[in-house]
């Protein structure tokens, strides 16, 4: 789950990570007053939403006037942004954080992520701060330093110190630095985040360490322990129909195909994928219904695939382990029944009472065109959708 | 011969009484698995499928001599039942729960490994040696005894290779579903050499996913130690990229993790790649000879 720079800044202050004094207003009115409060004669604003690249989209602006305020708020709110991480819709604008504006001497990266290869929480930093990063990364690996975090005895000021030296601080960065990693790795455990990021981490022309921009996520199957994180939650910022899955554990990823796709188990989802590509089609999305699924949950599942206009055909394949075919064949059924279904379904069963499955859908009488194997299953969906 | 697990495996069940531990412990019965007893915390003293409740792991060992243990617990309990089977002395732990927060999961990694204990997922479907025992959630019927040793990260491609390989008459030595998990309690790798020792494993079948390095450190591996034949199939090549905030997961990975890297890896460690998840039990005849 992702949160707003907003959000992440008051989590920052929480954990006495340095940032900026800011506001987060929805009005122009309110963004002027912001600004009164604030004092000084400049502020940055900026549009919040869950995506990276705002910047070059125009959704953050350094502003020296009341007038200019309120040009940004009115041209933004209620609209969308489109960056290079959004899809061609964007993401809706609700809110404008509004702070002073600081002189910044350089910019650094620092982030935090859970490396798979080494197991370990990870915290990465490098003197290229800024848009380019990831380029840095690519072709210039060397200037990326890295420390990773011990799961039992936890941050230690040894190693901030050591990536501060490695970042050229001098002593008395050092010392913020060190705070700030504590802090962050605090923050990173204990509200169970995936990634935490900054970008950049700023030196101020008075040469302090200050946290210019903030990107948080949260690791989903913690956020039963995580109340304040969860209250957080932006849904305007989620995919509809990723939002509406996710409310019945499915997990749903909308694509620009015709063909509909209902599948147990994320592997087999996407290896779903590949093989109606193979057979020239196209996957409308990815939907995995999990190993609990239960006839409300498929049903629910149905009705999501058939909300895009663009799936004309839908291939449900199951194989049964944990899930029991019988129970998805009533689902089926009851979605189709619920739902009213124009489009052929093409249904491959397998595993797990999967005769009684397909008989179910048999009796049923609807028009369900029953696949005897995986490779056939694909050739059907595909042939349907034409 | 077999990896992991055989007809002789004295295994527990924690999280015994839930509905779904039930039922597939059921199945597990059935199918010959030596399971001998079960723990639910506040149960102790009960029968359950005809096998005995115990309050504690220790309890059920004293009481068992089991050193397996299947789980069945809540996400949210999953960390403390690990580690209570990993401390007790449970050599084999397998974690069928799905939903466990990554960051208990890096905790109880490092406690296993410690210990010695080899921990199988969590967020898998199991182990099975055909013929012999079920520790999991797998179907049993679609298996075969046989001599292809199957590894994946996901629980239904397993499946997949299961019936294919099943289907031509191969049949499988084990299949063992390492779970989807950004941090799995066993790798590719830890089970590429059980599979390698075996005897009775004459080739095997890999099944990977796009994300994360797990393949290309795998491919590095078979490259110097593997010596069998080795089939691979990675679902997820048309999968589009994700929408996604911030590089730091880009930063980490640098650059690697689609599919075409780890085919490329693969391939250059002498695997036989297939593209088509249908297609795994051809590969197996392909890279084998076999009819």
């Amino acid at each position: 789950m992702n949160l707003h720079e907003y959000q992440a800044k008051a989590l920052f202050k929480e954990f006495n990570i340095p940032v900026t004094e800011s506001h987060v207003v929805n009005s122009a009115k309110k963004a002027i007053e912001s600004a009164k409060k604030l004092n000084g004669n400049k502020w940055v604003v900026k549009a919040q939403v869950h995506a990276g690249g705002r910047g070059k989209a125009g959704g953050v602006e350094v502003v020296d006037s009341y007038e200019s305020i309120e040009n940004f708020v009115n041209k933004w709110i209620g609209n969308n942004l489109v960056t290079f991480q959004t899809d061609d819709v964007g993401q809706p604008v609700n809110q404008i954080l509004i702070e002073s504006c600081s002189d910044i001497a350089d910019e650094l990266y620092l982030g935090a992520v859970i490396d798979r290869a080494s197991q370990r929480l990870v915290v990465m930093a490098s003197r290229e701060g800024g848009m380019d990063i990831e380029e840095v990364a690519s072709k210039s690996p060397e200037k990326i330093f890295q420390v990773a975090v011990d799961p039992i005895e936890g941050p230690k000021s040894s190693d901030a110190e050591e990536l501060g030296n490695s970042l050229d601080l001098d002593i008395q960065q050092i010392d913020q630095f060190i705070d700030l990693y504590l802090g962050l790795v605090d923050l990173f455990i204990s509200k169970d985040l995936a990634l935490l990021e900054i970008n950049p981490l700023a030196i101020t022309s008075e040469g302090n360490l200050l946290c210019v921009d903030a990107k948080i996520n949260v690791d989903s199957n913690a956020l039963y322990r995580q109340e304040e994180i969860l209250a957080m939650r932006d849904i305007t910022q989620e995919d509809q129909r990723e939002a509406q899955a996710s409310k019945w554990d499915l997990s749903y990823v909308a694509l620009d195909g015709n063909i509909g796709c209902m599948v147990n188990g994320a592997g087999l989802a996407m290896g779903t994928m590949d093989i109606i590509q193979i057979h020239g089609g196209s996957p409308a999305n990815f939907l995995d219904v999990g190993g609990a699924a239960d006839a409300k949950r498929v049903a629910e599942a149905f009705k999501i695939i058939l909300s895009d206009s663009n799936v004309q055909s839908v291939l449900i394949n199951i194989f049964g382990g944990i899930v029991r075919c019988d129970v998805i064949a009533e689902g089926i059924i009851t979605a189709v029944e619920e739902v009213g279904v124009e489009i052929p379904v093409v249904v491959r069963l397998e595993g797990n009472n999967a005769e009684l499955g397909s008989k179910l859908l048999t009796d049923s009488g609807l028009n369900i065109i029953s696949a005897g194997s995986f490779e056939m299953a694909a050739e059907l969906a595909v042939k349907s959708a034409e | 011969m077999s990896i992991l697990l055989n007809k002789d495996t004295r295994i527990i069940c924690q999280g015994f009484t839930g509905s779904q531990a039930t039922m597939h412990c059921q199945q597990s019965l059935d199918y010959g698995s030596n399971l001998v007893g079960g723990v639910t915390p506040g149960k102790g003293g009960q029968m359950h499928l005809g096998l005995p409740v115990f309050n504690s792991v220790l309890e059920a060992m004293e009481e068992t001599s089991a050193v397996a243990s299947l789980i069945f617990v809540p996400a949210k309990f999953c960390k403390a039942s690990i580690v209570e089977a990993a401390e007790s002395g449970i050599s084999l732990i397998v974690c069928i729960t799905e939903g466990i927060p990554t960051l208990d999961m890096l905790e109880v990694k490092v406690r296993c490994d410690q210990l010695g204990v080899r921990l199988i997922g969590p967020n898998c479907p199991g182990i099975i040696t055909p013929g012999e025992s079920k520790m999991g959630i797998m179907p049993a019927q679609i298996h075969l005894p046989g001599k292809v040793g199957i590894v994946s990260r996901s629980g239904t491609l397993t499946y997949e290779a299961v019936k294919q390989t099943t289907d031509l008459g191969f049949g499988q030595s084990s299949c063992v579903g390492i779970g989807g998990d950004p941090i799995p309690g066993s790798s590719f790798i830890d089970i590429l050499e059980l599979f390698q020792e075996d005897n009775q494993t004459e080739a095997i079948v890999m099944v990977g996913e796009i994300g994360g390095t797990a393949e290309e450190a795998a491919a590095l591996y078979i490259k110097n130690n593997i010596t069998k034949p080795v089939v691979s199939y990675i679902a997820g090549v048309t999968a589009p990229s994700g929408k996604r905030m911030g590089h730091a997961g880009a930063i980490i990975s640098g650059g690697k993790g689609t599919a075409e890297e780890k085919f490329a890896a693969l391939l250059d460690a002498g695997v036989h790649t297939i593209k088509s998840p249908a297609e795994i039990g051809k590969g197996v005849a392909e890279a084998t000879g076999w009819k």
